[in-house]
């Protein structure tokens, strides 16, 4: 057990942890911040993608007392004054999502990618959602609301 | 996962002391946590080393590129000085899994790992690399010694991997398409004094193949690769490839490979 002392969408927390917590885990049950989604708890699916330090980073294989002093957005941490941020706002224009499941972790990674890649192009954003599983969408629609997004923001 | 004790280390002394008994090195995590989720690995002590400056970070020489330990994929695919020097290290590096694995996984994590499959270790062997820990210098040649095992000794830390460069270098990845793991995957380099091919995930552990370097060194062209024969024996067969396929794949990836260099 250890305190640990990070921000997590801008607010300053100091939390007692066991040292094989998972940042996926305490978010969703230290922080009830159930928004960031646990698909396959094995590295593979992309459902718990937040950002650490302005990284997308799978937040099921990172532990918390790793990110003692940084600074995570979760999904539950994008939107500004009641206004969704311009990836949800696409998302939402481009049915970019059915059941849901993957949709947090698919977002902070599009944003993560137009922070390193302003005007991507079709491939490079498939090429980029590579760690990012959905089973409902074929994928079209969430091509197209990052490629809007991008245009945006 | 089982409980362990994390600690960070603060220098590279610190790390070795603190990896005694059942303890082992944390960088990036993207091997080890899952392999202990699995119950494959369990550890008592984590000794995490990124927060030790002296192993992040690259320099670039003219005769070699130096890479700490602890930096990560998405570093070296975005090093501008690896893009010029050799162009073929940070293609394979924007290669690795997804750009999450990339944002946190380190090259001294996958070549301790050595994964059968991993992408690195090719690289090591073809670009004749030096492998520096704290205790002494590992060319590649000595340092993979099968599947999962290197000459690393216990609480021997990876401080860094120097790569030398090469006239020219390419790197051919047919990627297992669910995993992204390459199904196989093909590095060869041309040096001034010979050439290197190495190949990874066709067999327990990466491997150079003589027949390809010897008909590369005469003639380093994509139609001398049509001329190796290269053998079947020792490679993997499982659901995703079977061992005569991996010996195609082989092929063709190094003839992608040098038309590419
Ligand atoms: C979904 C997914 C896809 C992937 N795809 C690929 C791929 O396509 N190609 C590929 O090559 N890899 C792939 N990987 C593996 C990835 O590259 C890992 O980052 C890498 O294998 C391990 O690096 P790490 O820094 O995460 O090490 P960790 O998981 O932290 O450690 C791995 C092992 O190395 C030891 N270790 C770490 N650093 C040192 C050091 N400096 N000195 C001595 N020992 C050390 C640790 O003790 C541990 O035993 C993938 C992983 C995932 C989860
Ligand atoms: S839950 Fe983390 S990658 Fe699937
Ligand atoms: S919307 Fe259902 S998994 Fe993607």
């Amino acid at each position: 057990m250890a305190v640990i002392e990070l921000s997590v969408n801008g607010k300053k927390i100091s939390k007692e942890v066991s040292d094989n917590t998972l940042l996926s885990d305490f978010l969703r049950d230290k922080l009830s911040l159930t928004g960031t989604h646990v698909g396959c708890d094995t590295s593979q699916c992309g459902a718990c993608v937040v950002h650490m330090d302005g990284n997308s980073i799978k937040s099921c294989t990172t532990l918390v007392a790793d990110c003692n002093g940084s600074e995570i957005t979760t999904i539950e941490g994008i939107a500004k004054n009641g206004k969704m941020h311009s990836m949800q706002e696409a998302f939402k224009k481009h049915h970019g999502l059915q059941c849901g499941f993957c949709t947090p972790g698919m977002v902070m990674s599009a944003i993560d990618l137009l922070q390193k890649n302003k005007n991507p192009s079709e491939q490079e954003i498939r090429d980029w959602l590579e760690g990012n599983i959905c089973r409902c969408t074929g994928y079209q629609g969430i091509v197209a609301a990052v490629k809007d997004a991008a245009s945006k923001m | 996962m089982k409980n362990f004790n994390f600690k960070s280390a603060s220098n590279t002394k610190e790390a070795s002391k603190l990896a005694s008994g059942r303890a082992t090195f944390l960088a990036g995590g993207m091997s080890i946590l899952p392999a202990m989720k699995l119950r494959l690995a369990a550890y008592t002590h984590l000794i995490n080393i990124k927060k030790i400056k002296s192993l992040s970070g690259i320099k670039v020489s003219s005769k070699s590129i130096r890479i700490g330990a602890a930096t990560t994929h998405a570093a070296v695919a975005a090093s501008k000085e690896v893009g010029k020097s050799i162009p073929s290290l940070a293609i394979l590096a924007d290669g690795i899994g997804d750009p999450q694995v990339r944002n946190r996984g380190t090259i001294g994590g996958s070549i301790a790992n050595n994964d059968p499959a991993a992408d690195y270790p090719s690289a090591c062997l073809a670009l004749k690399a030096t492998i520096h820990t704290n205790k002494r210098k590992i060319a590649a040649d000595k340092f993979f010694k099968g599947m999962f095992e290197t000459d690393l000794k216990k609480g021997e830390l990876i401080e860094s991997v120097e790569f030398e460069v090469p006239e020219k270098s390419a790197y051919a990845k047919f990627p297992n398409p669910a995993s992204r793991y390459a199904l196989v995957g093909v590095f060869v380099a041309k040096q001034k004094d010979g050439v290197r091919v190495a190949v990874t995930g066709a067999a327990s552990s990466v491997f150079r193949s003589k027949e390809l370097e010897s008909v590369l060194l005469n003639n380093f062209s994509p139609s001398a690769v049509d001329k190796a024969t290269v053998s079947d024996k020792g490679l993997n067969s499982d659901i995703h490839a079977s061992a005569e396929y991996r010996a195609h794949i082989i092929k063709s990836m190094a003839r992608k490979a040098v038309s590419s260099c």
